[in-house]
Parts: structure tokens; sequence; C-alpha cells
């Protein structure tokens, strides 16, 4: 297969790679060190604008907070990571980076439809301080697993594990403990500023490619996760663009792309929608759904994730099965068939409530923007539950001087990172508290 | 509703078509258990293994006319990278890619309930290998052209849809996109010469 090397100019256009500790980085007020290339990507202005996944937009946005697809993939010649020692997670590493941030999968993520592509950022996760992994998992743009694995494999057990209420700012307490260690090779490469593909590398596999939109829109993000994971491959070179040699996938042909996890074996696909289903939670129709879902084999989770509550009746809903069936006919069955059915269910469960129990939910839901626009002190719990309480009263029509995207922004930059980095000073649960009431009386003031 | 056999709240639900008739049950769960649905919540991957291991031992020690003794699955170690089947009953990671083959046999019946009766992939090929659909069931080696070609249809089909809309709402880079992605579909070695 002939490859030619692309300019250099070109791919330096492409792609900002940073290696963290090759250059000389800003710092804080605390002294904290901030790499330039995140200073700039996640500036506090840009923080500001928002996370493009969580617009409030997309097709039925009322319902469906956010749309992810993740393609799971290994490597061939090289152990699972869990097993990788630390020589090998770097060849991982540099092999990722070498093709990820080739020219290639560069035009690829900007051409793959509704984003706005402009660069890639290559981060190297084990040398991020603490706040920036926890931005970036606020974000969504990494697990949680990624940013506080001290040793790699995403099975390491949490200690002392949070309790549900204190989870988000536990969860920044644990990334700072594991922060100076360093830790075994792991990264992730982003495209900005749309932020809707992200690469984890050395995750519990070697690669997860995941696309976030905003609002029901799967399909498009399956296209674009697919045509990703061809270019990091090099197929339809010289089509693709050629630079670097193209990633081996780690493949049977009895079960597919092979993972660590047999339960993501076959497609590696995972589909999942972030659904807010406070009418449902309300009317106690909540166990039904989590029993049907259960049924169809989809798994349902809190909005922190695995094992978390459902904090803000904030749900996700990612399916199970990985084999034996194609990509397109496991989304198609979650997108078009069992997705709808909760969303109208949702939908009906809303109509019921504002028909039949008016006064209580107007009560309900604004007395939930009566305690944000007062509150002096705000927990990131107490924050969510009420903002979702005020979203209700969004899309019911019952507030109607606040916009759904004012919500969608606070329910990220009231969590713990992007609190401090607003601010731009490290701050303790106490004074996050403080801040993050002054924050949403400032944004929710005046509407 | 309540139950077809006692008077509790049915919670399974069955429809089946008979004689091209419609037959509806509703059971309760006590109910639906005796009469063999598996109602059940979601399984760990630990769980499960631990019973399938269970079940495994069990099938082992009740088998008669096998000279050899029987093996204890979770001493199957895998020759690449030394993961025992315990290792892995623990964690619910396998170490690498040669994992699979050699747990190969405890692990089928592991996967095949873990995905829901999913026993061989069906889906995308890396493109080294062709790029084509697998075929199900996937031993034979040749691409099953039809599926691939079914897929490939009905992928053109959606996006010409979006195509229209994103022309409809003068979202002209996105359809821009779009038709670059229909023209890589209908004519791929068209589109590697330019």
């Amino acid at each position: 297969m002939p490859r030619s090397r692309r300019s250099s100019t070109s791919r330096r256009r492409a792609c900002a790679t940073r290696s963290a500790g090759s250059r000389a980085r800003p710092r804080n007020r605390r002294g904290n060190p901030v790499s330039g290339a995140f200073e700039s990507a996640f500036s506090a202005a840009a923080l500001r604008r928002g996370a493009p996944w969580l617009r409030g937009t997309g097709p039925d946005s009322d319902v469906v907070v956010s749309s992810r697809v993740r393609l799971a993939r290994n490597l061939a010649g090289l152990p699972f990571v869990r097993k990788a020692g630390r020589e090998q997670r770097d060849r991982i590493l540099s092999l990722v980076r070498e093709r990820a941030m080739s020219a290639g999968v560069a035009r690829c993520a900007a051409t793959g439809g509704g984003g706005q592509t402009e660069r890639m950022l290559w981060l190297d996760i084990h040398r991020c301080p603490a706040l920036e992994r926890t931005l970036l998992v606020e974000r969504h743009l990494i697990s949680k697993e990624h940013a506080k694995q001290g040793g790699g494999g995403a099975t390491a057990a949490t200690p002392g594990q949070p309790a549900p209420k204190e989870a988000a700012e536990a969860a920044t307490e644990a990334a700072a403990a594991s922060a100076s260690a360093g830790g075994e090779p792991r990264a992730v490469a982003i495209t900005l500023p749309d932020e809707q593909l992200s690469i984890m590398v050395n995750e519990e596999d070697h690669l997860r490619i995941q696309v976030l939109r905003s609002g029901m829109d799967l399909d498009s993000a399956l296209d674009l996760t697919d045509s990703v994971d061809d270019a990091l491959e090099g197929a339809g070179e010289p089509a693709h663009g050629a630079d670097g040699p193209g990633l081996e996938y780690a493949y049977s042909a009895r079960f597919g792309y092979l993972t660590a996890c047999p339960t993501n074996v076959g497609t590696g696909l995972r589909v999942s929608v972030m659904l807010h289903l406070p009418a449902l939670k309300l009317t106690g129709e909540m166990e039904k759904v989590k029993r049907a879902t259960r049924d169809l084999s989809l798994a349902v989770r809190g909005y922190y994730g695995e094992g978390s509550d459902a904090a803000g009746d904030f749900y996700q809903i990612s399916n199970q099965t990985t084999l034996g069936r194609t990509e397109r006919a496991i989304l198609d069955q979650f997108e078009h068939q069992i997705i709808p059915q909760v969303i109208q269910y949702e939908r009906h469960a809303r109509r019921v409530l504002v028909e039949r129990r008016r006064r209580v939910i107007e009560d309900q839901v604004l007395r939930a923007l009566g305690v944000l626009r007062h509150a002096r002190l705000l927990t990131p719990e107490e924050a969510l539950t009420l903002l979702s309480q005020v979203r209700l009263g969004i899309y019911t029509g019952l507030i109607s001087n606040v916009p759904a995207q004012t919500v969608s922004q606070l329910m990220l930059l009231t969590q713990p990172a992007h609190l401090q980095r607003l601010l731009d000073r490290e701050m303790d649960q106490n004074e996050r508290r403080e801040a993050r009431a002054d924050l949403v009386r400032q944004h929710l003031a005046g509407e | 509703m309540k139950c077809d056999k006692c008077a509790s709240e049915a919670t399974v639900h069955e429809v089946r078509i008979q004689g091209g008739k419609k037959v509806e049950r509703h059971l309760c769960e006590k109910c639906a258990r005796e009469e063999g649905f598996a109602v059940q919540s979601h399984v760990t991957v630990p769980e499960l293994l631990g019973q399938l291991i269970a079940e495994q031992a069990a099938a082992a020690k009740s088998e008669i006319g096998v000279p050899t003794a029987p093996i204890d699955p979770t001493k199957i170690q895998c020759p690449t990278c030394g993961t025992t089947y315990g290792q892995f009953r623990h964690s619910g990671l396998l170490g690498c890619a040669v994992c699979y083959e050699a747990f190969e046999a405890p692990l089928s019946p592991l996967l095949q309930r873990a995905q829901e009766g999913g026993t061989h992939h069906t889906g995308k090929v890396p493109k080294r290998l062709g790029g084509q659909r697998a075929a199900p069931p996937a031993p034979a080696k040749a691409p099953a052209a039809a599926s691939g070609l079914e897929e490939r249809l009905r992928r053109l089909e959606t996006l010409k849809k979006q195509l229209n809309a994103a022309v409809a709402a003068e979202q002209y880079e996105q359809a821009a996109s779009l038709r670059d992605q229909i023209r890589r579909i209908e004519s791929p070695a068209q589109e590697s010469k330019g």
C-alpha cells in the first residue's frame, strides 16, 4: 500500500499535540501547573460557553440530554492494558498517538458531520494535574477510571467509596491524591473546539473511541465513530490521508473485536443516552422503566456513571449486548424502538402531572428556582437536583423566564473542577459551596 | 393489570402469535417463575461466572465414563500472558487476545448468557481483513456479500434522508459532508483515486 508523508505544516495545522513536561507551564495562583494547550482549550471563557454536548439542543432534547457512541479496540500483538508493562503501555501510547494525531484522522473528524473540528488536542493524562483530569471527567471526555487509576486497569478499587451525596467532591479529592504519583502511561485525544470526539488510550482497553452529541443523535455519532475507527486503521488510504502506519486491531473471526472484558467483545460498541426522567420518577413509574430496560438487556445508570444514584433524575441507558448482532442492528433497536418509548412515557407522565397535579408541580419547580436564586451554600448534588426541577419546569411550561441552556450550562459549571477553573483558584469543599451558590445566583438573577 | 393466574399485579407480559392470532398473557413475578419465565435483574459478570463454574463443576462430577479426572476450569492458563481462568473470574478482565482461545471452553457458555445468546460476531470487520460484514455464524471465512450489501444500502438510505434534511435546513456544510459520505459508499474505488 503506497504511503506518502504529509507535509509537516499540514500536520501541525491539523493537530495541536502536547506532552506535559516538555515545555514550561503557566501556573495558577496556588502554583499548580497548567499546561498551555489545556489553558487555551479549557479557559474560563471557553468553559462559560458550556460543553457542546450539553447545549440542550438536538432532537427530543426535552427528554434526551445527550447521546454517546463508543467503540472499544485493542492492538494486535500486545497484552491488554491490565497485563501490559510500562514499556508496552508506552508503546501503545506512541503507536496510537502517531495515528490519532495524523492529518488523516483529524480530517476525518473535521468532515465527519455535526461538529466543527479545527484541531485535535493530545493530553498525557498520567502527567496532568488533578484539576485538569477532573475537569475532563466532568465534561465526559474521559471516564472517572481513566482519571483516577494510578496503575492502569480500570478495575482499580476505590477505597473509601464516597457517599453519593458528595460523590463529585470526593472524586476531586481522589483525583488529587493520585495526581502527583504520575502513574502508568495513558492519554486522551480530543477534537476542539467541538469536543465531539475523544479517544481514550490505555483505559480498560487500548482504545476507547467515543463521540458525544447533544440530544438524540446516535446515527451520525455512529457514522463518525465508525469512520474515525477506519481512519485509525489507515483504511481507504490514500483517500483518508496517508501518514504514519495504520493500527492493527486484535480481532478474531468468531469473537470479532477482542476486548479486555468479554461484555464488550464483538462489535465493542456501546450506545447510550442520558435521559432526564423527572416525571417518571415523581409518578413512581421509574422502577417499571428500569425493570423493562433491564429485561431488554440494557443497563441503567446514574449521572455520575456506574454505581451512582440517579442524581437529579438523570439516567444513562446503554446497550449490554455487543456480540452476535451488527452495529447498525444494535443501534437501530436502541434508537428507533426502545428509547422512543421511554421518551413518550416521560412526556405522557409530564402531561398527566401538569393536568392533574398542577399546583403541586408548580410549587415544586418554582420552589427549586427560589432556592437556587437565594441559596448561599450549595453542594453539587443539591444544585443538580434543583436544576433538574427547574428543567422540568421549563419543559412543562411552568417556568418561562429561564432559558433551558442556562440550566444545562449550570449543570456543568457547578461541578467542582469547573468552579475552580472558572475562578482560577483551588478551593476546599466549603469554599466551593459558597462559590457554587454565588455562580448560580449570578446566572439566574434577573431572568 | 392483574395476573392471569392469581390476584397479584402482573409484571410479565407476553404476546405470542398462534395460528395467526395474537395471544396475550399477563403474569405476576411468582407465577411467571413457575411458568418458566426468567425474571431476573441485571447479573454482574463475576456472579455469572460464579454460577457457571459451579454448574460446570457439578456437571463434571456427575459425568460417568470419563477416564480422566474432571478439569478444574479455574486452573486453565493462557499460554501467552499467564492469566488463569480463576484470575479472570475474579477480575472480570482477560489478559490478552489469546485468552479468548485459551478459555474458549469455559468462556463460550458464559458469553452466550452475557450476550443474550450471541455466540459469533456478525458486525464490522477490520479493513485489513477485507472490511466486509462477518457472516453469521462466523466460522465461514467468506464474507457474506449479501449482508454487507444490505448494510450499505441501508446506510445509504439513512444518509440520503439526512442529506435532504440538511439541504432543507440550509446546513450546507453538513450537506457537503453527507454527500461525500454517500459518494464514498456508492463508489469507493473512485473516491480513493481522487
